[in-house]
């Protein structure tokens, strides 16, 4: 597998970068009132749905959580409708029902972040068993956060992609922090991976660092691909921010915080790239300005676009 | 008399009871150190320590049957439960193994679990998190399901609901955790199983609990002005519900609305209705209408047309007014 090739290097920074900047444009209309209900952003956990999806194709699945806006990103989807979505408006991929915690793509096969913790993983080994029953070359991956490993649907899915050798990566970022309590709450592990000896599911835990996920993942990938059944693959992440965008933190403290902010996973690609002269300071500067471009233009979009109409509400319910 | 939110009158609840019962212990997810995801135990864990205050894995479904496995071996748990929406996952705790313990195995083992949770919409946060679910549990042999529509009321029937020896659903409602009102310094109970007359009136009973309550008593205030006169009835408990209370009101009104914020369809508001038909169909003047959210999913951005309010009790009073047997 190896490393990436220089582009595809380049493609990773950029869309870690577009993740980045999306979400603290989330932030920003958030806090304006223009986007409502929950948002969970995943600043400083950017590299694992890049190095993840970097492996993926169009055709293959993905599963995300409440915290999923990273990993719909880095599997292709429009910013625009997205943004539509996520201001709750009619153009947004779920006609704007679903806002940030649901959000969907079919065409891509991001079959939606979910607001059940750990509700997506036995629905993405779903999509597994699908892809071996119908012998396409489909591969699935479930995201989820450490905190969600204690739900039973995470062992009954592993349980029974392991028996099946289903076509599956469990990629599970732990950053920490499940809502207002450290991992010592909720587990007696240290690492994630433990979980995946009980079932027999080969498993890696790697740093919050771009390159070193894109290897694992690309081994998980492959396997899967190959017929050779599941790998979990533990990503050891940092929250920044709060479980959702106005929880002040109080919990937790700022030595903490700084700590996490330390290890930033695009600083550090951006550092390495520069570095090893895969870019040069103008060409970061140059994406990054694109990219607000981007952002800004779906943001535009997503202000003028109508929301639905309450006559629209029963529309769809059963065919 | 003393002003106090919701929210906090529900820690004044607990507290209370676990001072005067060694037994009594919460146990939920980020009820510790956090104090609750929505505050509810503030400052509890400082008191009484992790023994007694348990936080727990993400693992809703193993942590209410081991509540019940507790609580039929001598403790009294009250188990939290963050969005009633999640207690989705803990259905088979509840229905299968809580809710027929005592009577699955003769008598021989007493459930006295309490089940907290909080439903229903107003934060914009879409299908999975905005839902009421009491009829669920209503329908349920061996549950008794309580509803609370300000500070007052939840101390009361909390405590209540501690002290009782039947499993209880004990639902909160989200928007109603920043209400304030007042409450007497000095200890007080409420019994359940009794309903409220929130407000007295001599044309139409609105039978209402939750948050819809509130709503009801603004649309009647409203409609006092329109020379129209609504009983309020807050039921407190739906199951059991007290037939009584609610039948002596419909004596006096003729006329009957049920007002909940959970879908319309197959609500307790359909029990209750049918219950009158069945019972005293004859002191009835005009045909009973129903208050509820559509039957489809709360979205995202259409929650403001979903969450049925006191406008929609008051179309539902001034069409009931218009209508005659
Ligand atoms: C079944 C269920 N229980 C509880 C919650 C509330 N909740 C939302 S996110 C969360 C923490 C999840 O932690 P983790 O899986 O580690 O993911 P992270 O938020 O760190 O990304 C909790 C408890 C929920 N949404 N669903």
């Amino acid at each position: 597998m190896g490393k990436p090739t220089k582009e595809k290097m380049i493609e990773m920074y950029r869309v870690m970068a577009k993740i980045r900047k999306t979400e603290q444009k989330l932030m920003e209309v958030f806090s304006n009132g223009e986007i409502l209900g929950f948002l969970h952003v995943s600043i400083g956990q950017e590299a694992a749905p890049v190095g993840i999806c970097s492996h993926l194709n169009e055709a293959d699945y993905i599963a995300t959580t409440h915290r999923g806006h990273g990993h719909a990103i880095a599997k292709g989807i429009d910013l625009k409708m997205a943004m539509a979505e996520l201001f709750g408006k009619k153009a947004g991929y779920c006609l704007g029902r679903s806002g940030s915690m649901h959000l969907a793509d079919k065409s891509r096969g991001i079959m939606g972040a979910n607001g059940i913790v750990g509700a997506g993983i036995p629905i993405a080994t779903g999509a597994a068993f699908a892809a071996k029953y119908k012998k396409t070359d489909q591969v699935v991956v479930a995201t989820f956060g450490e905190g969600a490993t204690g739900e039973g649907a995470f062992h009954e899915a592993l349980n029974f992609a392991a028996i099946k050798k289903l076509p599956i990566v469990y990629l599970c970022e732990n950053n920490g922090w499940a809502e207002f309590s450290p991992m010592s709450i909720h587990a007696p592990v240290q690492s994630v991976t433990q979980r995946a000896l009980g079932y027999d599911i080969p498993a890696v835990s790697v740093e919050n660092e771009v390159l070193e996920i894109y290897e694992a993942a690309g081994k998980a990938v492959e396997r899967a691909r190959n017929g050779e059944g599941p790998t979990l693959i533990e990503v050891r992440s940092e929250r920044w921010y709060g479980h959702y965008v106005g929880d002040a933190q109080k919990y937790r403290d700022k030595e903490n915080v700084a700590q996490a902010m330390a290890k930033d996973c695009l600083l550090n690609f951006e550092k390495d790239l520069l570095q090893s002269k895969v870019l040069k300071k103008q060409d970061i500067e140059k994406i990054n300005a694109d990219l607000d471009t981007e952002i800004e233009a779906a943001v535009s979009f997503a202000r003028e676009c109508p929301y639905p109409e309450a006559s629209e509400m029963m529309e769809g319910l059963y065919l | 008399m003393k002003d106090i939110r919701y929210i906090f009158a529900i820690k004044e609840a607990m507290e209370e009871e676990m001072d005067r019962d060694e037994n009594v212990f919460l146990i939920g997810e980020d009820v510790g150190l956090a104090g609750g995801s929505f505050g509810a135990s503030k400052g509890l864990y400082e008191k009484f320590g992790p023994e007694r205050i348990v936080d727990t894995p993400i693992s809703e479904l193993g942590f209410t049957s081991l509540a019940a496995g507790a609580a039929s071996c001598g403790l009294r748990p009250i188990v939290e439960i963050m969005f009633m929406d999640f207690v989705t996952c803990c259905m088979d705790s509840i229905v299968n193994q809580i809710a027929k313990m005592r009577y699955m195995f003769g008598n021989q083992y007493t459930v006295p679990i309490v089940i907290r949770m909080p439903e229903g919409g107003g934060l914009n946060a879409g299908p999975q998190h905005s839902q009421c679910l009491e009829a669920w549990f209503a329908h349920v042999p061996g549950l008794k399901v309580v509803m609370a529509a300000n500070p007052y009321d939840v101390k009361g029937l909390l405590k209540s609901a501690i002290r009782d020896d039947n499993p209880i659903i004990f639902i909160e409602n989200k928007t109603l955790h920043a209400m304030k009102g007042s409450i007497p310094e000095e200890e007080y109970l409420i019994p359940l199983g009794k309903a409220d007359v929130k407000r007295e009136g001599t044309d139409v009973t609105v039978v209402s609990a939750s948050r819809l309550v509130n709503e009801s008593i603004k649309a009647a205030d409203a409609l006092s002005k329109e020379g129209i006169s609504v009983e309020v009835v807050d039921l407190r408990t739906i199951q059991p519900w007290d037939r009584e209370t609610v039948f002596t009101s419909i004596a006096k009104t003729h006329r009957l609305v049920v007002a909940h914020e959970a879908v319309k369809q197959f609500g307790f508001g359909a029990e209750i209705a049918a219950a009158v038909a069945e019972e005293i169909l004859d002191e009835l003047d005009a045909p009973i209408m129903r208050v509820g959210a559509p039957f489809v999913p709360a979205s995202y951005s259409l929650e403001k047309y979903y969450v049925p309010g006191a406008e929609d009790v008051k179309k539902a009073v001034l069409a009931t007014m218009e209508r005659s047997f």
